[in-house]
């Protein structure tokens, strides 16, 4: 069984965003980076269908940006992925989803993959197109959100998330692209041997424009901080003055403290 | 103008979120024309296409995608736009891909006739427009104040002719709650700013000193720390008690959709500029660790 794993690499969301000189995109200096965490739930699926195969399966993990998304590629390869590959492109964030997709998808062309893992998402971006239009483009069964995960038999058992709480199951055949969302599993931390093995995994690196082949479908016109319509009370400080002042105001404004 | 709304519905019942989608083509100004694979039509005053749910299935992308595309070629729509919701972004691309044209997803507002998305957990801003002619949207759960249902739809069956391999086998209820956030007058909720596991005791004591529950926001919940029971949000609980208190919750949208409507909001965050801000009543700058204990102690003194 031929298993891929679709990885993206994003700045932690913790972190103070600005806007670039350009106006287009975030400014990317000073930003810790880390494996889009929807993603880390789809390495981890894919792993943990290869232990349930007998390591069989043959796990190819694929992750598109400049040089630095290789840090994201050797994590998922310490993870237990056999093979990582970059598609170079250090423009990937002016790629709109539709490109992505494209260039995804025709490096999975021809390759038949039997399972492909993609998060649901990106923290970033969050536009949640890539592995659905990925899964058009290949013709391959797909569903989305998944909280679970089943394999047997040449059909994929998904548990997906709904709205409120709600569940909802689906049975896919092969090949089949599912995308994952938080909770899915507990995605493994990388052991220190298994980071030393990592080293000798086969790492390719392709061009993205050996892969692209569609013009973009949506145009960035700007990038701006939210403006503030929030009208907050602030209170910062000290402690006891600060918890006097809250209660005070909870007192006044509330019915329930009193 | 036009836009084809997609709308939804779940064992038999439309959801409220449809009446989202027809706000949001009011605010564009568009015709608007509706299909909903379902039972019965949504109340609007507009021609509704309804595709029969035991033909088409209560979850079946691959044949409700062959349903939109027919009412897409019959209507010939500017814009096909549907709710960013675990239907939406599932269906949404298939039909974008289907049409060669491209999507904008989860737009939060309509600003000089473009776009507007969240990006960053909604720590910035961006306006985008779409390429082509035709272009799918998918809106925001919340972002577009549903109008209200009522009126006479033309309802016009529709059919379409599609495969699939998908196997819908059915929907699992929601957990049984060892608490009902519905009804609390008081939440004070934890998020991942209080770092680790053993500090939500801490909140849980403040939630007491408070009279009120424990509730948790997405993060907190999937590391273990807290019972999906104590969810608020748009995959856990929608509540709205007199009183909301969000212990280092920077604010994700899913989370500010499942408590926005509390009657009072109180966010305390070490960061001043947290999304979680705009929803607040009062922005305690603080660790929240460090203030729980004086709040406590003050609570129980009074």
């Amino acid at each position: 069984m031929k298993v891929l794993v679709c990885i993206k690499q994003v700045p932690d969301m913790e972190s103070r965003f600005k806007v670039n000189g350009s106006g287009d995109w975030y400014d990317e200096a000073d930003l810790a980076y880390r494996m889009n965490e929807y993603d880390e739930y789809a390495v981890e699926q894919a792993v943990q269908l290869k232990e349930q195969l007998g390591d069989a399966p043959d796990v190819t993990v694929l992750s598109i940006g400049p040089d630095r998304v290789g840090d994201a590629l050797k994590k998922a390869l310490a993870m237990g992925c056999d093979r990582a590959v970059h598609v170079q492109d250090p423009d990937s964030c002016r790629k709109d989803p539709w490109q992505i997709a494209d260039i995804i998808a025709s490096f999975a062309k021809g390759k038949d993959f039997d399972v492909i893992f993609t998060g649901m998402q990106s923290q970033d971006r969050g536009s949640a197109q890539v592995g659905v239009t990925v899964a058009e483009r290949l013709g391959h069964n797909c569903t989305t959100t998944l909280v679970g995960f089943g394999y047997a038999d040449g059909v994929v058992t998904a548990k997906r998330e709904l709205e409120g709480g709600v569940k909802s199951v689906v049975k896919l055949p092969l090949p089949a692209l599912v995308t994952c969302q938080l909770g899915l599993n507990v995605p493994r931390y990388p052991t220190l041997p298994n980071i030393m093995k990592a080293k000798k995994k086969e790492f390719l690196t392709v061009p993205a424009a050996d892969l692209l082949s569609e013009q973009p479908a949506v145009a960035t016109e700007k990038l701006y901080p939210p403006v503030k319509t929030g009208s907050a009370v602030v209170l910062e400080g000290d402690l006891a003055q600060i918890a006097d002042r809250l209660l005070g105001i909870l007192k006044e404004k509330t019915t329930v403290v009193k | 103008m036009k836009a084809l709304l997609v709308c939804e519905q779940r064992e038999g019942k439309i959801l409220d979120t449809s009446y989202e989608l027809v706000a949001f083509a009011d605010r564009l100004g568009a015709e608007k024309v509706l299909v909903l694979v379902g039972k019965d039509a949504p109340k609007v005053d507009a021609k509704v296409y309804l595709a029969d749910v035991d033909k088409f299935g209560e979850y079946n992308p691959d044949l409700h995608k062959q349903v939109v595309l027919e009412a897409i070629q019959k209507e010939n729509p500017d814009y096909v736009v549907f709710v960013h919701s675990s239907y939406g972004w599932d269906l949404a691309p298939r039909v974008a891909a289907s049409l060669k044209v491209g999507q904008v997803s989860e737009i939060v507002n309509i600003v000089d006739g473009k776009f507007e998305l969240a990006l960053c957990n909604a720590k910035l801003r961006r306006t985008v427009s779409p390429k082509g002619a035709r272009a799918v949207l998918t809106i925001q759960a919340g972002a577009f104040n549903a109008v209200e249902a009522s009126g006479s739809a033309q309802v016009e069956a529709i059919d379409a002719a599609g495969s699939t391999k998908l196997q819908f086998v059915g929907y699992e209820p929601a957990e049984k709650k060892d608490v009902d956030l519905g009804r609390a007058e008081i939440i004070v909720s934890a998020g991942r700013g209080v770092g680790k596991k053993e500090n939500v005791s801490i909140i849980a004591e403040l939630a007491k000193a408070f009279g009120g529950e424990l509730g948790a926001s997405r993060p907190v919940v999937d590391a273990g720390w807290v019972a999906h029971s104590h969810q608020v949000g748009t995959t856990g609980q929608t509540v709205s008690p007199k009183l909301y208190v969000a212990c280092g919750i920077s604010g994700a949208i899913q989370h500010l959709a499942g408590m926005k409507k509390s009657d009072f909001i109180v966010a305390i965050n070490k960061d001043k500029d947290a999304p979680i801000s705009e929803a607040a009543d009062v922005m305690v700058v603080a660790d929240v660790l460090q203030l729980a204990p004086v709040l406590m102690e003050k609570l129980r003194a009074a």
